[in-house]
C-alpha cells in the first residue's frame, strides 16, 4: 500500500437543516484498498460518497482525495474519481456507443472508435453498441455508466450499490473489474447494503451509525453471516 | 482552446441528436407558432393599416413565446437519470457546457422563426422579399440576446421546482432592452426604411449579445454547481 492515504477524511460533519447526517466522521483509504461502507437507510453513505465526489459541500471538517481538497479544490478531485450513483448518467435517446463517446469527450479526452468499441466489450455491451437507450435494462444502463470508466480511468472509484440490478453475469464481471482497479493502485469506496459476494471485493468494513464510523474492521475474518449480525447489532444502534 | 471548442461541440452534437430523434420541443414549437399565427389572423382581421402598426409586435410576441417554451425545456433531458450531476462532474471548463447549449438554443430558435416569418408571410399575404436581409440581422442579433439570457436562466431554474413559473419571471425584465430595440428595428426595417436609419437600435442589440454571452460564459460554473 501506499504510504499516503489515497482518500483522506478528517472530522466530517454534514447537516441539512436540523438534521446532522455524518457527524465527526473520520476515514482513511490507501490506493489498492476498497472499503464497504454498510448502514442502515439514512445513515450518510451515499451523502459521503457525495462528498468525496464533490457534489455535495461539507459543512465541517475535511474530505481529501488524491491530494486535493474535495471543497476547495473539487476541480482536480473530479479528474481522479469515477462516481457510480443511483442515477445511471446516460441520455435515453442516444446510442450506448454516443452516450459513451460524449460523457469520454466532455472528459477530455479524444476516444479512437476501438477505444470506444474495446470499453463496450469490457462490459459486454458491445452487441447493442448501436442501439438507443431506451430500449436498455436497468443493468445494461449500469453497465454502461461503469463502461466511462474504463476510458477515463480515475485513481478513485466511488460506487452507490454498484452490484443493484446486475446479473449474475455482470456481478462477476464487476468483481472482476473492481479486483484488477485495485491490483492497479487504485482506490474504491462502496456503499452498498449487501452481505453476500457483493462484499468479496472489499478489504474493510466500515459501518456508519449516528453520523460517525461505528465499526471499522478487515473484512477477512468475517462470514457473511458474521456481516449481517453486526450489521444487525449496528442498525439497532442507529434506531 | 481546441478542447473547449470540441467540448462544446459534442454538448450541441447531443443536444441536436436527442432532439432529432424525440422532436418534442421542435414539434411543440411548430404548433404553438402556428396556433398564435391563427389567434393573431383571427383578432387583425384583414385591416392593412392596423397590420402595419402591429406586425412588429406580434412577430416578437411570436419569438418571445415560443423561444420561451424551448428555452424553459434546455436543461430537462439532464433531469434524465441524474445526467445533471454528471455534467457538474466532469472534469474542464463548464462554460463549454454553457456555449454547446446555447448554440443549439440558438439553432433551434432561429429555425421556428424563420418558419414564423415565412408563416407571417403567406397569413397575412405579406412580400417580406425585399426586407428579408434586414430583418434577418435583426432577427439574429436579437435571438442571440434572448437566447444567452435565456440558457442561464435555465440553467438556474432547472433544479428549482416552480421553474415553469420562476424562468419567465426572471428573463423577461432582463430582456426589456432587448425588445425595444428589436420590436423597434423591425418597424422600420418593415417600413422599407435602410439598416443605416436603425444603426442605433442596432448597436444597443450588437452590445447586449457580447454583454450576456459574456455574462453567460464567466458565470455558469458558479450556476452549475448552485
Amino acid at each position: 500500500m501506499a504510504a499516503d492515504p489515497l482518500i483522506r477524511v478528517s472530522g466530517l460533519r454534514k447537516t441539512f437543516g436540523n438534521r446532522r447526517v455524518l457527524d465527526g466522521l473520520n476515514l482513511d483509504v490507501y490506493g489498492g484498498e476498497a472499503v464497504a461502507v454498510l448502514g442502515v437507510n439514512g445513515a450518510g453513505k451515499t451523502t459521503l460518497l457525495k462528498i468525496l465526489a464533490t457534489v455535495v459541500r461539507p459543512t465541517r471538517g475535511i474530505a481529501i482525495v488524491a491530494g486535493h481538497d474535495c471543497a476547495k479544490d473539487a476541480e482536480h478531485v473530479r479528474r481522479d474519481i469515477g462516481l457510480v450513483a443511483h442515477g445511471s448518467y446516460v441520455y435515453e435517446d442516444l446510442t450506448a456507443l454516443e452516450n459513451l463517446r460524449f460523457w469520454a469527450t466532455l472528459a477530455g479526452l479524444r476516444p479512437s472508435a476501438a477505444a470506444l468499441a474495446g470499453a463496450l466489450a469490457t462490459v459486454e455491451l458491445d452487441r447493442a453498441a448501436d442501439e438507443r437507450i431506451r430500449t436498455f435494462s436497468a443493468g445494461m444502463k449500469r453497465r454502461l455508466s461503469l463502461a466511462r470508466f474504463v476510458l477515463v480511468r480515475p485513481r478513485v472509484l466511488l460506487l452507490d450499490e454498484p452490484f443493484g440490478g446486475l446479473d449474475q453475469r455482470a456481478k462477476k464481471w464487476l468483481e472482476e473489474h473492481l479486483a484488477s482497479f485495485k491490483a492497479g493502485g487504485g482506490a474504491i469506496v462502496m456503499a452498498t447494503h449487501s452481505f453476500g459476494r457483493e462484499l468479496a471485493v472489499a478489504d474493510r468494513i466500515v459501518f456508519l451509525a449516528g453520523g460517525a464510523i461505528a465499526l471499522d474492521t478487515p473484512r477477512g475474518a468475517l462470514s457473511p453471516d458474521d456481516v449481517q449480525r453486526l450489521y444487525a447489532l449496528h442498525a439497532e444502534d442507529a434506531c | 482552446m481546441l478542447t473547449f471548442a470540441r467540448r462544446a461541440f459534442i454538448v450541441l452534437w447531443k443536444d441536436l441528436l436527442v432532439e432529432r430523434r424525440s422532436k418534442e420541443t421542435l414539434n411543440a414549437l411548430f404548433f404553438f407558432a402556428l396556433l398564435l399565427l391563427f389567434l393573431f389572423q383571427f383578432a387583425i382581421g384583414p385591416d392593412r393599416e392596423r397590420l402595419a402598426g402591429t406586425l412588429p409586435g406580434l412577430l416578437w410576441l411570436g419569438f418571445i413565446l415560443s423561444g420561451l417554451l424551448g428555452l424553459g425545456r434546455t436543461f430537462v433531458v439532464e433531469r434524465e437519470n441524474d445526467c445533471w450531476e454528471a455534467l457538474l462532474l466532469a472534469p474542464g471548463d463548464k462554460s463549454a457546457i454553457y456555449v454547446g447549449k446555447l448554440a443549439g438554443n440558438l439553432l433551434l430558435m432561429l429555425v421556428v422563426e424563420a418558419i414564423l416569418v415565412v408563416l407571417f408571410g403567406f397569413f397575412f399575404n405579406l412580400d417580406l422579399g425585399g426586407v428579408l436581409p434586414g430583418l434577418a440581422v435583426v432577427i439574429v442579433l436579437g435571438t442571440v440576446a434572448f437566447a444567452a439570457v435565456g440558457t442561464l436562466f435555465a440553467a438556474m431554474t432547472a433544479q428549482v421546482r416552480a421553474r415553469e413559473l420562476l424562468f419567465p419571471v426572471l428573463l423577461l425584465p432582463v430582456q426589456a432592452p432587448v425588445l425595444l430595440a428589436t420590436v423597434k428595428a423591425t418597424e422600420a426595417v418593415l417600413l422599407g426604411e435602410p439598416l443605416g436609419s436603425v444603426a442605433h437600435w442596432l448597436k444597443l442589440l450588437a452590445a447586449a449579445d457580447v454583454v450576456y454571452v459574456a455574462v453567460g460564459v464567466l458565470t455558469f460554473d458558479f450556476v452549475l454547481e448552485g
